[in-house]
């Protein structure tokens, strides 16, 4: 099963006193993937900017970077383009028993971008924290496989958070957002990761699109106008990476689209930017994602 | 006679047994090395060495060394403890230690292209890969990034101490940013000064070839003889900020913070008054998580953006590359000498402290039975053994309350501590009450690398312990800093850093003025006004208030309100707004301290502080006047510093076109309020006091004052350095300058606005210039302000 996509992301910012000499930082276009390809697609900005820079980042992530020297009240950054998702493999859960992941872990001598080592621990807006680590142990059970294990948490999260996009902002941290239980996507996988971390299963945050609307008869998804966020998590040598959607209850399949992925939101923030402007701003983010 | 004074001096000085002491031998016997100074120690009088180090303390307060101190609710500037008495180190000695400290240089250079390139020391089972991945100074965006030098390191420092068996070992690498070679400049400095009569013949090696070397190796990595070479500071609340402006000065490199850079199209480049100007080095004092918001730590509000993406670009060349910190870790020593092995086929020539990583089981069960000779605390630390908090334990036992039992800490949380052996250092002779006293000492050596290999520093910056006890832990509450004196068995030829000649580059670096510092230099400028402006005012006030007593006379009643308009409280003598003017002066030096001299610096401190002083006891009327000549002496003290000693460099442009544009402002508010149409009796005098021009009028008019004569004299008299028209015309000739210095081919913003107000007022007659025209002028002189602001100095 595959699905073709075309997909436009547009992020707006409007500014009250004209900012002088912005540079951005942005991973907007999707990655090709085993389980997905870019056809085609371009990232642009309005005005176009002085400079522009395209590259991979060490987590394997396209970035674009671009500067403006003239002052700007307005900006705005695009992708549009056409993405091919095919289905997950699925199958039989092979993954190691949760206990004996430490040492699968252990035995991956290896600091390059794929190694499980980058997502256990702290990460820069995720410090450990005992309550949402207590929670994740009692989602566990003994002998549970690492797969099951995140599963469970996974649909533990779902379970207890209320989808609240009032509840919280882009930088609201998991611990807030875990008492509340409420936010949106990022939130909710925030959360998820700190959590499998404290379970000792590498986690790591992926950023994206979610079908805008639904195949016919199904519920539409939440989450999918905006961009969308989930979770992945390694489950020993033999199965690797899955990916988790707590926030729908699901397996990560053809209905996303994967842009970024990293150790939270701080590695794959669709747009990161500087600029010296002394009044407030206002932004828009705008998502399509139109099944061919 | 002298054997008998010197062993009278030593005979008091016993060590404690077990521990290597620098002074004297096992058996008690004095080192050879030190024969020379604790001779010449124990000739002099109790005085004549009182004095003796009353010069050195002399010279480093006169230079304004300082040292910022944090504590719980913000931080301090305290003197800078010097201990007198130097380390003694021979030359035989330091130079194996030197080899030590090249090779080790050498393997963190290896270990560094490793970590940020290929990762085959993980791969081969040489560093735990979580050690790495979980280490925050490991910075991802700096993997694969190749220096344009093909070097990652440049400058580093050793913290060293030396084991009861006599032989050197590192207690930690300092890789990041480190400091403290300014700071062993300024102890040399202060320690020759104290013992200037021996210190030439002492054959002491000069550290000036190593700061030579380091500075040609820095201007050796520019990729283009007009690229510059920089400082990047993270400013002036950090606490080593003085260094960096040391060192700055010290070398002819400029002092720059992120504020001043920009990276545009791809290139690094730093703000200046005549718009951005290459950079191609940068010898980084900043940490370098907070180097760039976009790809590094996004809350930095220090960084520059982009600055990662130039590093990769090959645009410039760090001193050290981003993500050097990633050395520093504790937990790396524990592989070090393995890993010495492996990439430089020998041992270590200079080990490191002991160190064992909890994380793996060997070296946890070690630790665990060897509880009560270990300092056991985070693995990723960065700090020095002796720096421990809460979170360490020390002999099986906790410093704070963080955690019940140190086994069970061990067990749970292993593979994020290290266990560390809990050292004995050596101890250094401290004059202490007339007595020499062993205290214990650690050494921190630094190493630069430069076209032939790495040079070592012949000295050091040493820290001696508050007390006697010879554990490391004497060391975490500070205590006092030493210069280090390498002895050679010949005599050195004396050397300073200023005998080669400057190249094309040190010629051109007065041209380099970041708009930041021409910022702050406009705004000491106007600050410096401002205060004297008002201290005038304020005096004529008092001087009445005095005249009158209490009484209402309008005259006092309208220097008030005219004060009260300024923000200064009439009711305070020396008003807290006035202090604050002095204050901000103050802040705007301090900001560009690599720019002023010590003598401006210390003329401004003292007046600021005299003000704040004064204002603790002063009463309204006479005494609140006199205070008022007091500062107003201190003023002209400063500004003579300025006008007469300060070089012309662009820097002294703008503090120029600062004051000038204030005293203006200042003229025209006070002939505004004092010599329009309804001014209240005595007030033409007022306003010419204010104005210091009372002789003046004197002997250029022979009637009384009247509303012609003073506007004529304080606003349109071309000769009258306390008139509108004088600073006018000196804001056009300092601005013209910087415009033909900018090339500028036409007028600009400034120029015209400057040109249109000097114009007006050349040809304005006193009539014409009403209390309603004064006020059109000071609106004219705002926009000039506008205009310089926009033009060079954002």
């Amino acid at each position: 099963m595959s699905q073709v996509y075309d997909i436009t992301l547009k992020i707006a910012y409007l500014y009250e006193s004209p900012a002088a000499a912005s540079h951005t930082l942005l991973r907007m276009l999707p990655r090709n993937l085993p389980e997905q390809q870019l056809l085609y697609g371009v990232v642009t900005t309005n005005p176009a900017p002085d400079y522009r820079l395209d590259a991979i980042d060490f987590f394997g992530n396209p970035t674009t970077e671009v500067s403006h020297e003239q002052r700007l009240s307005e900006i705005e950054f695009l992708f549009e383009g056409r993405v091919l998702r095919h289905g997950p493999a699925g199958g039989l859960d092979l993954s190691c028993a949760l206990a004996s992941l430490p040492r699968e872990v252990a035995q991956i001598q290896s600091i390059a971008p794929d190694s499980p080592h980058h997502f256990l621990g702290a990460s820069p807006r995720l410090p450990a924290e005992p309550e949402i680590a207590a929670f994740a142990r009692s989602c566990v059970e003994p002998g549970m496989s690492a797969l099951a294990a995140a599963e469970a948490v996974s649909l533990a999260l779902h379970e207890a958070f209320d989808f609240d996009p009032e509840a919280t902002e882009v930088t609201t941290t998991p611990i807030e957002a875990f008492r509340a239980r409420r936010g949106v996507c990022q939130d909710i996988s925030h959360v998820m990761i700190t959590a499998l971390r404290a379970l000792g299963i590498p986690a790591g945050y992926v950023s994206g699109f979610l079908r805008t609307i639904p195949p016919k008869g199904q519920e539409r998804l939440e989450g999918a106008d905006a961009m969308h966020a989930w979770v992945r998590a390694w489950c020993g040598g033999e199965t690797g990476w899955v990916e988790f959607d707590p926030t729908n209850a699901i397996r990560a399949g053809t209905d996303h689209v994967t842009v970024a992925v990293g150790r939270d939101y701080s590695d794959v923030a669709p747009a990161k930017g500087s600029l010296r402007s002394e009044g407030s701003h206002e932004t828009t983010h705008q998502v399509d994602v139109v099944p061919i | 006679m002298a054997p008998d004074m010197l062993s009278r001096l030593l005979a008091g000085y016993s060590p404690l047994t077990g521990v290597a002491d620098e002074l004297k031998r096992p058996d008690g016997s004095l080192r050879p090395v030190w024969e020379p100074l604790m001779r010449y120690l124990s000739e002099q009088s109790a005085e004549t060495l009182a004095r003796a180090f009353a010069r050195g303390d002399q010279y480093l307060h006169d230079t304004g060394v300082y040292f910022r101190q944090y504590t719980g609710t913000g931080s301090t500037l305290r003197d800078w403890p010097l201990s007198h008495v130097p380390v003694v180190i021979g030359e035989t000695e330091w130079a194996g230690l030197a080899d030590g400290i090249a090779q080790r240089a050498e393997l963190l250079e290896r270990v560094m292209a490793d970590l940020y390139g290929p990762g085959n020391l993980v791969r081969d089972g040489f560093l735990p890969a979580d050690l790495v991945a979980q280490n925050p100074e490991w910075l991802r965006p700096v993997v694969n990034i190749r220096p344009r030098s093909g070097k990652f390191l440049h400058f580093l420092a050793f913290e060293i101490g030396r084991s009861p068996d006599g032989s050197w070992f590192v207690l930690g690498d300092r890789t990041q940013a480190p400091s403290g070679a300014g700071f062993s400049l300024e102890n040399r400095m202060a320690s020759s000064r104290v013992f200037h009569d021996l210190f030439p013949k002492a054959n002491v090696e000069r550290l000036a070839g190593f700061f030579r070397s380091f500075r040609d190796a820095m201007n050796g990595l520019r990729d283009d003889p007009e690229g510059r070479v920089a400082i990047l500071t993270p400013g002036q609340h950090t606490d080593t900020y003085y260094e960096h402006a040391y060192i700055a000065r010290y070398l002819g490199f400029s002092l720059l913070e992120c504020e001043d850079l920009k990276v545009q199209d791809g290139k690094l480049s730093v703000r200046t008054i005549n718009g951005p100007e290459p950079v191609s080095v940068l010898w980084r004092r900043l940490d370098s998580r907070f180097a760039d918001p976009l790809e590094l730590d996004e809350t930095s509000a220090l960084g520059t953006p982009g600055m990662v993406s130039a590093l990769r670009a090959g645009a410039m060349d760090m001193v050290n590359c981003l993500g050097s910190g990633v050395l520093e870790a504790r937990a790396l020593m524990a592989f070090l000498p393995r890993i010495c092995e492996h990439l430089m086929g020998a041992p270590l020539r200079l080990p490191n402290i002991a160190t064992w990583w909890c994380g793996q089981p060997n070296e946890r069960a070690y630790v665990l039975n060897n509880l009560e000779r270990m300092m056991i605390g985070p693995a990723q630390s960065t700090k020095l053994p002796f720096d421990i908090d809460a979170t360490t334990a020390l002999g099986g036992k906790f410093r704070g309350t963080a955690h019940t039992s140190v086994a069970e800490w061990i067990e749970r949380e292993g593979a994020s501590l290290v266990g560390q052996e809990a050292v004995t250092l050596s101890t250094t002779p401290a004059m202490i009450d007339g007595k020499l006293v062993p205290r214990p000492m650690v050494v921190r050596v630094f190493a630069a690398r430069t076209p032939e290999g790495w040079a070592v520093m012949p000295g050091g910056y040493a820290r001696i312990g508050r007390s006697g006890d010879p554990t490391a832990l004497a060391m975490q509450a500070g205590g006092s800093v030493a210069d280090v004196w390498v002895m050679a068995d010949q005599p050195v030829a004396p050397d300073t850093l200023r005998k080669t000649p400057a190249g094309p580059f040190l010629r051109r670096l007065p041209g380099l003025l970041p708009a930041r510092a021409a910022d702050n230099l406009y705004w000491l400028g106007r600050y410096v006004e401002r205060a004297e402006g008002g201290v005038r005012v304020l005096r004529a006030y008092h001087l009445r208030l005095e005249e009158y007593g209490r009484r209402t006379v309008p005259l006092v009643d309208s220097l008030g309100q005219f004060l009260d308009n300024f923000g200064l409280d009439p009711e305070e003598p020396i008003p807290g707004a006035l202090l604050g003017q002095f204050d901000a002066a103050v802040t705007c030096a301090s900001k560009v301290r690599d720019r002023f001299s010590t003598d401006g610096w210390n003329a401004l401190n003292d007046l600021s502080a005299t003000a704040h002083d004064l204002a603790t006891r002063v009463q309204h009327g006479d005494d609140a006047a006199r205070a008022m000549g007091v500062l107003l002496r201190k003023t002209a003290g400063f500004s003579g510093l300025v006008h007469d000693n300060m070089f012309r460099f662009l820097g002294w442009r703008f503090l120029t076109l600062g004051r000038a544009l204030e005293r203006a402002d200042q003229i025209a508010a006070v002939l505004a309020a004092f010599a329009g149409p309804e001014v209240p009796a005595g007030g033409f005098d007022a306003a010419v006091e204010i104005g210091d021009s009372v002789m003046t009028h004197r002997r250029r008019y022979t009637v009384e004052t009247n509303r012609d004569t003073v506007i004529d004299l304080l606003a349109l008299d071309r000769d009258n350095p306390r008139s509108m028209l004088f600073q006018l015309d000196r804001l056009r000739e300092e601005e013209t300058r910087l415009a033909g210095l900018a090339g500028m081919p036409q007028l600009g913003e400034a120029s015209r606005h400057i040109l249109r107000l000097q114009t007006a007022l050349a040809v304005a007659t006193p009539e014409e210039t009403t209390t309603e025209r004064l006020g059109e002028l000071r609106a004219e002189l705002a926009a000039i302000s506008e205009a310089l602001t926009a033009q060079y100095l954002s």
